[in-house]
């Protein structure tokens, strides 16, 4: 594989960039495979990825319906981050941000991962009090946590509305400084690019139409392009979970929504992290290129659409205006929605089936794309030891009906309402 | 925007109403025995198919009612709207 290098470049340019090897193939099909990953997003890339170099199982395939990076690991809002509260969900994500910490190295391809901080507000005494009881649970698992008061975070963002008469006045936030953001399509990109290189299989444009079952054991996939036989087939289809379970006669804790976010047009640099309103469902961060990045609820009702409605975004812009006023002469450049695997407790599952060589990995709600990396690192031992590892030992089916959730929002089932 | 024909109120835009999920789960009968298996149907599982939907929804600022409506969750389209106590078929 030709290195990604300013050597590289510089070689090239006197070709016109004419000459750059592709960054993955495009293969037909094999009848056969060691393990199939059905989806091809930054969890199945970083799960064939890890598949081959942790565990040397380079017969893989990852068999895609659209195209890599078009889905969810295109669509969301880059932000990568490790405050949680429980330590099943910190210690997972905290092992994530080791990874991405490495990964543009790791991958040779500049992911962009920029540390910037991220900053909950706090709107209430409640809110602080909470947020110190956050803050000590992350800072006991290892991860960086600052309680901010109102002045502190009048300096790190002096364009928020700190006036007097504003209906839900900033008492403070917590911010983990080590969290940030990253380009998307380029941890997607360099996920396929190794994976490919190592062996990997991406077979794109490739609907799964029905698994084949044989006494309680999985033997392959039947698709658009044929049948294909495997020992193992691990699903990472996010939102479309549900709609190939459904084909192998499971249900899951699993409801699909549509999720939206959009972008303002670009302006000079003026937001440094991530910042969440603690008063409404909206967050902010500013991209690169100067666009405002921003989100906030769900559509709130079941939907397979990857579009979604203007109530909605009306409603998070709403809360938008209420803490930045700025926002009201940004043009908006466009909006977009993915499709949301929402869990019954707002935490992932990552875990085998009742169906012996069928793993699942689905359950990312509003943030998969913060554990792309520790996603595909456990998956991938999973799959490969035919065992949770130690980091997913808690994010099992099971345990919705043994009662061990991880309600990190204690919203309940509803999940439209969080 | 979504338009919803209350079976009380006739057509209205979405903003009135609330969302209340799956109309189709069944809460077991407390007064018998009930499995953990059944609970867990109850209050977690759920299919959300893609294609015809039967939901729940409140018409929160008119009516109040708690209303059935059948949607297509990938189009959007609604195809009936009862009362709850009605069937949708």
């Amino acid at each position: 594989m030709q290195k990604y290098s300013v050597f590289s470049l510089i070689k090239n340019a006197f070709s016109n960039h004419q000459n750059w090897e592709v960054a993955w193939k495009d293969p037909t099909p094999k009848s056969e495979y060691d393990v199939v990953i059905i989806g091809g997003g930054g969890h199945g890339l970083a799960t064939a990825y890890y598949l081959a170099k942790e565990h040397n199982i380079r017969n893989v395939a990852i068999i895609e319906k659209g195209w890599i990076g078009g889905g969810n690991v295109g669509r969301n809002t880059t932000i990568i981050r490790s405050n949680f509260m429980y330590d099943a969900n910190a210690r997972f994500n905290e092992f994530g941000m080791d990874l991405w910490r490495n990964l543009s190295q790791e991958l040779n391809f500049n992911v962009m991962f920029s540390p910037r901080g991220i900053i909950n507000l706090a709107h209430s005494d409640a809110q602080m009090n909470a947020y110190a009881r956050r803050g000590n649970s992350m800072r006991l698992n290892g991860i960086d946590a600052k309680l901010l008061d109102r002045d502190e975070v009048k300096k790190l963002i002096p364009m928020a509305d700190f006036s007097d008469e504003v209906r839900f006045p900033i008492f403070g936030g917590l911010m983990q400084p080590s969290a940030g953001t990253a380009r998307h399509d380029a941890v997607a990109w360099g996920y396929a690019r190794q994976a490919d290189d190592m062996g990997v299989d991406i077979i794109q444009h490739c609907e799964v139409t029905g698994f084949d079952v044989v006494n309680g054991k999985i033997k392959g996939i039947r698709t658009s392009r044929g049948d294909i036989k495997a020992k193992k087939v691990g699903l990472c289809v996010a939102g479309s979970t549900n709609i190939l379970a459904e084909k192998l006669n499971m249900t899951l804790p699993i409801e699909t929504h549509v999720l939206q976010a959009c972008v303002s047009e670009p302006v000079k640099p003026l937001l440094d992290g991530v910042v969440t309103f603690g008063a409404g469902h909206f967050y902010i961060s500013q991209s690169d290129k100067g666009e405002m990045v921003m989100g906030g609820d769900l559509d709130g009702y079941n939907s397979y659409a990857q579009r979604g409605n203007l109530p909605t975004i009306q409603h998070v812009l709403t809360g938008g205006l209420a803490l930045f006023p700025f926002l009201s002469r940004l043009k908006m450049l466009r909006t977009w929605g993915g499709i949301m695997d929402m869990s019954m407790d707002g935490s992932p599952i990552i875990d085998k089936t009742h169906i012996e060589g069928l793993y699942l990995n689905c359950g990312w709600c509003y943030g998969g794309f913060k554990s792309t990396p520790v996603s595909g690192w456990t998956f991938a031992h999973t799959i490969a030891k035919d065992q949770v590892h130690e980091l997913n030992s808690e994010l099992r089916l099971n345990r919705f009906s043994t009662g061990h959730l991880l309600d990190e929002k204690g919203l309940g089932t509803k999940t439209w309402i969080g | 925007m979504l338009y919803i024909k209350c079976p009380y109120c006739g057509l209205r835009a979405q903003k009135e109403f609330s969302y209340g999920g799956d109309a189709t789960v069944k809460r077991p009968n407390i007064n018998e025995e009930v499995s953990s298996e059944d609970w867990d149907n109850f209050v977690y599982m759920r299919k959300s198919p893609r294609g015809k939907h039967i939901e729940l929804w409140q018409h929160i600022a008119g009516c109040r009612q708690w209303i059935k409506v059948q949607r297509d969750t990938a189009t959007h389209e609604i195809f009936q709207t009862a009362k709850v106590t009605e069937e949708i078929r």
